[in-house]
């Protein structure tokens, strides 16, 4: 049997993902936690008398302390196994990743530990972020002119 | 490469296991189980390791009644980067230290090398130890600990726990047979979340050379005993032995990774992994079966899967390897 031949006959002995199982959960669980966002901003600015984009940046750090926390707690990682992609792609998913990596390096200490390491999972959004933001913002001015 | 050996007989074994392991169904065949945390009151996860590793040596040696200093060799693996945990083990005994490598195979390396040395009258006895824990291990190869990823079923969970056995000359109840050095085989599997794959036919591989260079058939063991397969690596095995060697295991054989847990009951997916889950299920509940004289005849096989992260970033295939190693009840 060949590599070919054997990666096809494994094939047969390997559970098939339940994609559309877990993209409804996602769908669901994302939208509601959009839901949820969209109460925030709208109570924020009938709390705090704010305009809605300030409102909205308040919103996105009720989220990253939630998320945070929860995972500080162990709880955060317990629910994405069940609730699948819906709480990662969010924002989210990002003050999770670098908060797990904040408290997975704390042991090696500040600088070489938690320093070096907590944009160990976020880095790459970060970085590409900054270039897509880049790229857009260019193609932007050259299209519409700023 | 199949070696015979007329000498080596295992005097005692010792198993020290966390709190996954203790709520599965060998809780009673473990020594010591520690079911509080994964700290065992250390500060970190790898020095809850070194713990582990230290206590089953010691165990060890208060079971046997032999002292440190009559100890010819020691030999040690683990999982983490530069087998730290096996290293700083060490230094707290005065023993000749051999520190060695097969992943999730390392308890029969060890042994192999072991029973080498005993067997050729080099030396008289010597430890063989091996050590795993979840969290060091998802560290050292995976994400952080608390960042959450949907896992597919065929994943594996490593098992928390430390193992150690004593090899000697004298003679005892239960010899080491002979044993079949593994190949390294690569049959193009990328997927680190489906190591049983990975390693199935490094698996059979071995099996297959063992059986045919002893002359024997698979019923010849009362039992053949893989490390860490997994429910579908233990499936995709049999079918692998059936279609490319015409063998069919399917009758006397297991995997220590779907003994280990109870994989429709625990969080573990699809089993147990990791060097301990082999060294673990074989020490203690495969020697108490074979006090017992309920298997006589039994054929371990740890398999491990010989991948770096590094290599995996930079796309290669994942190695395996399996060794085999047969031990035998001395009949009287």
């Amino acid at each position: 049997m060949n590599n070919k031949e054997y990666q096809k006959f494994i094939e047969t002995y390997t559970p098939k993902p339940k994609v559309f199982e877990n993209a409804l959960v996602s769908f669901l669980v994302g939208g509601a936690l959009g839901s949820f966002s969209e109460l925030l901003l709208q109570l924020y600015q009938l709390w705090f008398h704010l305009p809605r984009k300030e409102s909205g940046v308040i919103v996105i750090l009720t989220l990253i302390v939630i998320a945070s926390v929860l995972t500080a707690l162990g709880i955060f990682d317990v629910l994405v196994t069940k609730l699948k992609s819906a709480l990662i792609i969010p924002i989210t998913g990002f003050a999770h990743s670098i908060t797990s990596a904040a408290l997975e390096y704390r042991t090696e200490g500040l600088v070489l530990g938690i320093g070096a390491n907590i944009f160990k999972l976020a880095g790459t959004v970060i970085l590409y972020g900054v270039v897509s933001v880049y790229l857009f913002g260019l193609l932007r001015i050259i299209i519409i002119g700023g | 490469m199949t070696i015979t050996y007329k000498n080596v007989y295992i005097n005692n074994a010792s198993t020290i296991a966390g709190i996954y392991e203790a709520n599965g169904p060998l809780k009673e065949y473990f020594d010591k189980t520690y079911t509080k945390d994964l700290y065992f009151g250390e500060t970190s996860w790898e020095h809850a390791e070194i713990k582990l590793l230290k206590d089953s040596i010691d165990l060890l040696l208060k079971k046997t009644k032999f002292k440190e200093t009559d100890i010819n060799l020691l030999i040690s693996g683990d999982l983490q980067n530069q087998i730290a945990s096996s290293d700083y083990m060490a230094r707290e005994y005065n023993i000749p230290f051999l520190g060695i490598y097969n992943a999730c195979a390392t308890s029969s390396e060890g042994l192999i090398i072991a029973s080498t040395f005993i067997d050729s009258k080099k030396v008289n006895n010597c430890i063989v130890s091996t050590v795993s824990h979840n969290t060091s291990a998802e560290k050292q190869y995976r994400n952080p600990v608390e960042y959450g990823t949907p896992k597919p079923e065929t994943a594996t969970f490593t098992v928390t726990g430390a193992a150690s056995i004593l090899l000697t000359n004298e003679k005892t109840n239960i010899r080491i047979e002979s044993a079949t050095i593994g190949k390294t085989i690569d049959k193009g599997t990328k997927d680190v979340n489906h190591m049983g794959a990975v390693m199935a036919p490094a698996a059979a591989d071995t099996i297959y050379r063992h059986l045919t260079d002893m002359n024997r058939n698979p019923d010849y063991y009362d039992l053949i005993l893989t490390g860490d397969l997994g429910k579908y690596g233990k499936n995709i095995l049999i079918n692998y032995m059936k279609e490319v060697y015409n063998l069919d295991i399917s009758s006397n054989y297991d995997d220590c990774g779907t003994i280990i847990y109870d994989t429709d009951k625990q969080p573990v997916l699809a089993g147990g992994s990791g060097p301990a889950c082999s060294a673990l299920v074989n020490y203690s509940y495969i020697l108490t079966k074979m006090h017992e004289k309920k298997l006589k005849k039994v054929l371990i096989v740890p398999t491990g899967a010989l991948f770096s992260p590094t290599m995996y970033f930079q796309k290669e295939s994942l190695p395996a390897i399996a060794h085999a190693v047969s031990l035998e009840v001395v009949e009287k």
